[in-house]
This record gives structure tokens, C-alpha cells and sequence, in this order.
């Protein structure tokens, strides 16, 4: 890892797993011993609301929130909510959405969430099985084997 | 790496470490009301086996907080900012009486009111009430500062405020236990001490002496020993801050002095006059209201003040940039996301559906049913604080013309008319208007705009065991409602309007609850109900 600090937000809306998402990247930066700020806004129980949460990993993080414009990876589970969050994303940033993963059918609209940390997990350096590791512990074990095969599918659906 | 230094390493969020804090130091009682930020504090602290109980109201939860210390015991209690407006009356006195047992009660603020009807800045409670605050930045230091608030509340014997954000509250950070070391606790045993604990004016004369001359020393600590941050960088600009505002302001500002105090009442003035004057420009970054700016020119620091529009919602990185280039250009505001919206299938649209339906003039209250007022509601005419929905109902039907005065609803949820409805309905029934009144309980059988926790009405304990329950028709019934109607709205939504409708026709006093489990909440509570009678069997 290079000194700065790595910026992602998670987007979509209430009720998609964002906040599991970006607990699950939080996680695994911890896991490899690096400084980690998650933030999120979590007020009203209600589903259906925008929801979008930042997690910061590097060396020393100070403020738990991404300044605007300049996330470093912006992942959006849910199309309509891409436009509402581009700003946050720094030039040259990288989008990823469900267009990402090229039509690959999810046996789970669910795991959306996962199929995108798939793709994620391509563009950072933390070792593939830390990944597996961190998305089984959040979630039910009967939910383990479809969401390794998302995680795959999105990290098949990766592309240079 | 060694197995026991890795666990000593953790992400917690802010409440969490608040609970793991309470947890480590043996405190021994839990209470508070829910309230978003706060409320996964006394989650967590039940979770780490800790005795945590929600009371009916903020008000309440203290009160059982004081006694608990009176008789020795370590206690935490926690609410969120507006919390402790119910709170006041006793937070006010027992600055007075003072503690015995550690009392520490958590003010969690809303600045920028993700989830609140108000932004207020509740630093201002500590200076009117005269009770200590600590105010901390991340995880790391709401762990070390719960313990530092015991300390603090069993050395002068004095209730402690923990003021946190909701960016402290619900972010995650890292936290390294142990951090501060958790202060001895005396045993729990009852010691009677009259002029300190009995406010009658003969003795509480004394006790607010007492409690300036104990200030005055708390002050004197903070200077000395006070868990203040120097970051100590040039000397043309010198930023004080505190609360979330440090990350944003060491990011901003790399190369800037700052000067950071963890406990911002009563603040280390002296170290502040000191770190001023080491500087060419010494300015306050601080979310909400300026109250470190008016503190120190109180104590006649020369300090700037953030310009009035950064007043407003929370601060971030790029908002302290703009305060200290002195940018006062418009900021972008953010595109609208998607409002929330109530649940489909939830129960509270069927009766905003009929209120909408028959015109009604409707005071409303909070909690998941406050969605009413939007599209394709619009149901809600008034929303002021928890409980007002009965007596601004009220005020409305005293004053209105007849024709409008009967078209006036007032709207509660379950646990917002145990929180603050029950005084209101006995007005109701004391000063009835000509017109009568029709109120509506939103039963849906648990706390669920905050995450669903159980109040009385639910019959079950924070832990979700078996207890004693409120039953709302009958306690109506017992105060004087004579028409008291019970009904799933769901089950016939025609049915339903046509009885809201003959209540308003009735000219009297009626109280209808509208009972059917909140939607997403049904499967838990069968499956509480399910474990309670396998118990009690
Ligand atoms: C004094 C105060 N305490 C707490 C809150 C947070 N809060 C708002 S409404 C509410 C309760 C909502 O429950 P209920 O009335 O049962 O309605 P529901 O959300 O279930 O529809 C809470 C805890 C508040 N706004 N004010
Ligand atoms: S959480 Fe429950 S009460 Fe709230 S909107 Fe959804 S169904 Fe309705």
C-alpha cells in the first residue's frame, strides 16, 4: 500500500446492503493492520432512501468522511443513484456499478453488494482470501455459497 | 502477532465504544430512551452483558440513573440532544445534589439533523446546568473519555456529560484497550446524606455554592491535567476546535496549530490564552453553535469566529477549507437523493390514507408516521416535538371555528404516547374542547423508527423478555375516555375511516388505536412472544 489515504464510497438505497458493504471493506483494511474510518448516516429505519457510506484506509486517516471529489472508487448498487453520487468521485476516480459487471447474471439481486466488492477487491492490494473472509463473517451461513459466486462474478467481471 | 494484543485492537463505532467503556469500568446500570444517535449504546452495553434497561422517557432515565448513583452505583444514561430538553428539570439538580456512584450521561447531538426535528447544540446545557463535558473526536476517545467521566463524576461528585455527534456516534474507528484505565469502584451500599441529596431551599443554597467552588476546581484539573490535544504547527494561524471538528480541521489544515480540548466545560482557558497568544491568528472551528468563541472571549481570548453560514449542518473537510480561506462563494449543494419513504405494506399509510380521505386537520408527532406529511400523504399539519401531537390538537380545537375546529386529529405512535402522550391526554380529559377530540394511537408494537426497541407498551424489556405492559384503551378508559375504539386498519381500511369519521361526527372525546405490527418488525416479535411462552411454560 502507498502512503495516502484510499478513499471509497458506497452508494445505493436503503434496504441494498450498502452499510454491510462498506463495513466489509473496513474489515479488511483493518484486518491488515492499516488506519480505518467508516462513516455513515444511518437515521431513519425506513427502506427506500438514499443511503451512501465512506470508508477511508491508509496510514493515518483523520476525518471519517470522503471530501467531495475525491473518492478514489465510488460503488453504486443501484442505477439511479450513479448521478446523485458522481461528484463525490475525484478525476480519473473509478465508478463501480451494475452496468460493471456486463450483463453477468446474479443468482441474488441481493448480492449486488458482493458482486461489486468482487470487482473492487481487483483494484486493491489486500489478499483475496481476506475478502472471502470478511464477506462470510457478515453474513448468514446459508448465504455463504451464493455470495462467493457473486464475489466472482465480480471479480471475473473485472477488466484492466 | 500475539492473539492478546490483536483482540485489544477493534473498529468500534462511537457508541459502541461508549458501551465497551461503561463495560470495562463495572458500571452497573444502563438507562436511557432511544434516540438516533444514541441508541446503540445501551444495545451494545446489554450485548457485553451489562444491565441496560430503556425507560419511558429521557426524564425518567435519569431520574432512575440518579437514584442508582445516590445508592452507589455506577450509572450510565443516554439519549440523544433533544433528550435532554425532557431531561432538564433533573439534570439541573442534581448538578446541585451531586452523585455518589458515577453518573454519566450521554447527550448525542444532531448536527446537520440527519434524524431530528431540531440542530441544537446542547454544549450550551453543561455551562447553563454547571455540569462537566467531555466531548470526543472518534472511537478511541469516546472509550477514553466515558472512563475519564467517571473518574471525574466520582472525584467531585458530579453528574458528567458525554456530548457526542452523529458523526462520532455512528462512524467507525479504531480503538486500542485498554486505553484509559478504568478507576476502582466503591460497593454499592446505601449512606445517608440529607443536605447533600434533599433539595429543599435550605439546603440547595449551600449545594450551588458548592458546585461553583467544585467547577472552579474542575477548571484548574482541565488546565493541568485535562485531556487537551496541542498540535503544534506555524504560528500565523492557531485553530481551536473540538469534537469532530479536529479530524476535519487536521486534514484541512496540516500545518496549523491547533488547540483541542477533550473536556470543553469548564474548558482549559488558561492553556487557551496561552495557545492564542502563540499565535497571529487564533480562530474557532467548531460545528453548531459558537460556543467555544464565546467561552474564550468570556475569558478575554481574542479568537475569530467561523463566518454565520458554516453555523448550519455539519462541518466537513471542505467546509473548514472554505472557513479558513475565508470562502464565503456558495457551496454545491448536494443533488437530492431519494426521501425515505414509509414501508410499502406498512400499516401507518392505510390510516393517512383515511385522514387524507375525510380532510382532516391533522397534529402529528415523530416517528415512522411522520413520513405522513409526504407525497402521496400530505396527512400531517403540525410536528413540533415528542407528545406535542395531543395538546397542539387541543390548542387547535380551543380556538378553531366549529366547521374546522372538527375536522382536528392528533396523531402518536406507541412508544412516542408513553414517552410524553399520557400527560396530554389527561388534559384532554381536564379541559375538553367544545368541539370534543379525536386521538389516534399508531400501534404498531415497537419503537421503529429508531430500530425497534420495545417500550412499555410492548410488554417486553429491552432484552425482549417477558414484563409488565401498558394497555393503552384500558389506561384511557381508567383516566375518563368513554369512547375508546380498537382496530387493525389493515384488516378493512373502509372500516376504518368510517370509524375515524364517526368519532370526528361525535362531538366528544374519543381515543381510537389503530393496532397492527409495523411491517418489518412482525417476524421478531412473534419470535419474542414464541421464546416468552416456551419460558413461561
Ligand atoms: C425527546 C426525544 N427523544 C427521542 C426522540 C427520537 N424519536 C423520535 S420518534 C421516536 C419514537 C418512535 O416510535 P413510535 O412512536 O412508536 O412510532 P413508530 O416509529 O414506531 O412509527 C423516537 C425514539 C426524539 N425525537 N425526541
Ligand atoms: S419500519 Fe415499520 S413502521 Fe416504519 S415505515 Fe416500515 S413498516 Fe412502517
Amino acid at each position: 500500500m502507498n502512503s495516502k489515504v484510499t478513499n471509497v464510497v458506497v452508494a445505493g438505497l436503503g434496504g441494498q446492503g450498502v452499510l454491510k458493504a462498506s463495513d466489509i471493506i473496513a474489515d479488511v483494511a483493518f484486518g491488515a493492520g492499516l488506519d480505518v474510518k467508516k462513516s455513515e448516516i444511518h437515521g431513519m429505519s425506513q427502506r427506500g432512501g438514499s443511503v451512501s457510506s465512506d470508508v477511508r484506509f491508509g496510514p493515518l486517516v483523520f476525518s471519517p468522511m470522503v471530501p467531495e471529489g475525491e473518492a478514489d472508487f465510488l460503488l453504486v448498487l443501484e442505477e439511479t443513484q450513479v448521478e446523485v453520487n458522481r461528484s463525490m468521485l475525484k478525476p480519473g476516480g473509478v465508478l463501480i456499478d451494475p452496468s460493471t459487471l456486463q450483463g453477468r447474471k446474479l443468482r441474488s439481486e441481493k448480492s449486488i453488494n458482493v458482486a461489486l466488492l468482487g470487482v473492487l477487491s481487483r483494484y486493491l492490494e489486500f489478499p483475496e482470501e481476506a475478502w472471502i473472509e470478511a464477506v462470510l463473517a457478515h453474513l448468514a451461513p446459508k448465504l455463504h455459497a451464493l455470495n462467493r459466486e457473486s464475489f466472482q462474478i465480480g471479480r471475473d467481471a473485472w477488466s484492466q | 502477532m500475539a492473539p492478546s494484543v490483536a483482540s485489544r485492537r477493534q473498529i468500534l463505532s462511537g457508541d459502541e465504544a461508549v458501551a465497551l467503556a461503561a463495560h470495562d469500568a463495572g458500571v452497573q446500570f444502563g438507562t436511557g430512551y432511544p434516540g438516533t444517535p444514541s441508541t446503540e449504546i445501551l444495545e451494545s452495553f446489554e450485548a457485553l452483558g451489562g444491565h441496560a434497561q430503556w425507560a419511558p422517557n429521557e426524564k425518567v432515565a435519569l431520574e432512575v440513573g440518579i437514584g442508582a448513583s445516590f445508592a452507589g452505583a455506577r450509572a450510565l444514561v443516554t439519549m440523544k440532544h433533544v433528550g435532554l430538553n425532557v431531561a432538564a428539570d433533573p439534570l439541573f439538580t442534581v448538578a446541585y445534589t451531586g452523585v455518589r456512584g458515577a453518573l454519566v450521561i450521554v447527550s448525542a447531538d444532531d448536527p446537520g439533523l440527519a434524524s431530528s426535528q431540531n440542530e441544537q447544540d446542547n454544549r450550551r446545557f453543561a455551562v447553563a446546568a454547571g455540569v462537566p463535558m467531555f466531548e470526543p473526536a472518534d472511537s478511541q476517545e469516546s472509550y477514553d473519555f466515558t472512563l475519564r467521566a467517571i473518574e471525574v463524576s466520582e472525584r467531585w461528585s458530579t453528574p458528567v456529560l458525554l456530548r457526542m455527534t452523529t458523526r462520532v456516534c455512528h462512524s467507525k474507528t479504531i480503538v486500542r484497550t485498554p486505553g484509559y484505565p478504568a478507576p476502582p469502584a466503591a460497593p454499592v451500599e446505601f449512606v445517608r446524606d440529607i443536605p447533600s441529596h434533599v433539595m429543599i431551599p435550605a439546603y440547595a443554597r449551600p449545594a450551588h455554592r458548592r458546585l461553583r467552588a467544585k467547577l472552579a476546581e474542575m477548571a484548574k484539573w482541565n488546565d493541568a491535567e485535562g485531556p487537551t490535544v496541542v498540535f503544534e504547527g506555524g504560528t500565523d494561524i492557531g485553530i481551536v476546535t473540538s469534537g469532530i471538528a479536529f479530524q476535519h480541521v487536521r486534514e484541512a489544515c496540516p500545518g496549523a496549530s491547533v488547540f483541542k480540548p477533550g473536556m470543553t466545560y469548564p474548558l482549559p482557558l488558561v492553556r487557551m490564552l496561552e495557545f492564542a497568544d502563540s499565535v497571529h491568528l487564533c480562530l474557532a472551528i467548531e460545528e453548531g453553535d459558537p460556543y467555544l468563541v464565546e467561552q474564550a472571549r468570556n475569558a478575554g481570548i481574542a479568537i475569530e469566529d467561523k463566518p454565520e453560514a458554516f453555523r448550519f449542518g455539519e462541518l466537513t473537510v471542505s467546509r473548514v477549507r472554505r472557513i479558513v480561506e475565508g470562502d464565503l462563494s456558495p457551496e454545491p449543494k448536494p443533488l437530492p437523493g431519494k426521501p425515505p419513504s414509509l414501508c410499502p405494506g406498512c400499516p401507518h399509510r392505510t390510516v393517512f390514507t383515511a385522514l387524507r380521505h375525510l380532510d382532516c386537520i391533522v397534529s402529528g408527532d415523530i416517528g415512522c408516521y411522520s413520513l405522513g406529511v409526504l407525497p402521496p400523504f400530505e396527512a400531517m399539519d403540525a410536528l413540533v416535538c415528542m407528545g406535542a401531537s395531543i395538546g397542539v390538537g387541543l390548542g387547535m380545537r380551543h380556538v378553531l371555528p366549529p366547521e374546522q375546529a372538527r375536522r382536528v386529529v392528533s396523531v402518536i405512535g406507541d412508544s412516542t404516547f408513553v414517552h410524553s402522550g399520557l400527560t396530554g391526554l389527561a388534559e384532554m380529559i381536564y379541559n375538553p374542547p367544545p368541539t370534543g377530540h379525536v386521538l389516534l394511537i399508531l400501534d404498531n408494537g415497537t419503537t421503529a423508527m429508531t430500530g425497534m426497541q420495545e417500550h412499555p407498551g410492548t410488554g417486553r424489556t429491552l432484552d425482549h423478555h417477558k414484563t409488565g405492559k401498558l394497555v393503552f384503551e384500558d389506561v384511557a378508559r381508567a383516566m375518563g375516555i368513554r369512547r375508546v375504539h380498537v382496530m387493525d386498519p389493515t384488516l378493512n381500511p373502509d372500516a376504518f375511516e368510517e370509524l375515524v369519521k364517526s368519532c370526528l361526527d361525535s362531538g366528544e372525546l374519543c381515543l381510537v388505536i389503530a393496532r397492527r405490527d409495523c411491517l418489518l418488525a412482525t417476524a421478531s416479535i412473534r419470535q419474542y412472544e414464541k421464546c416468552n411462552e416456551q419460558q413461561s411454560n
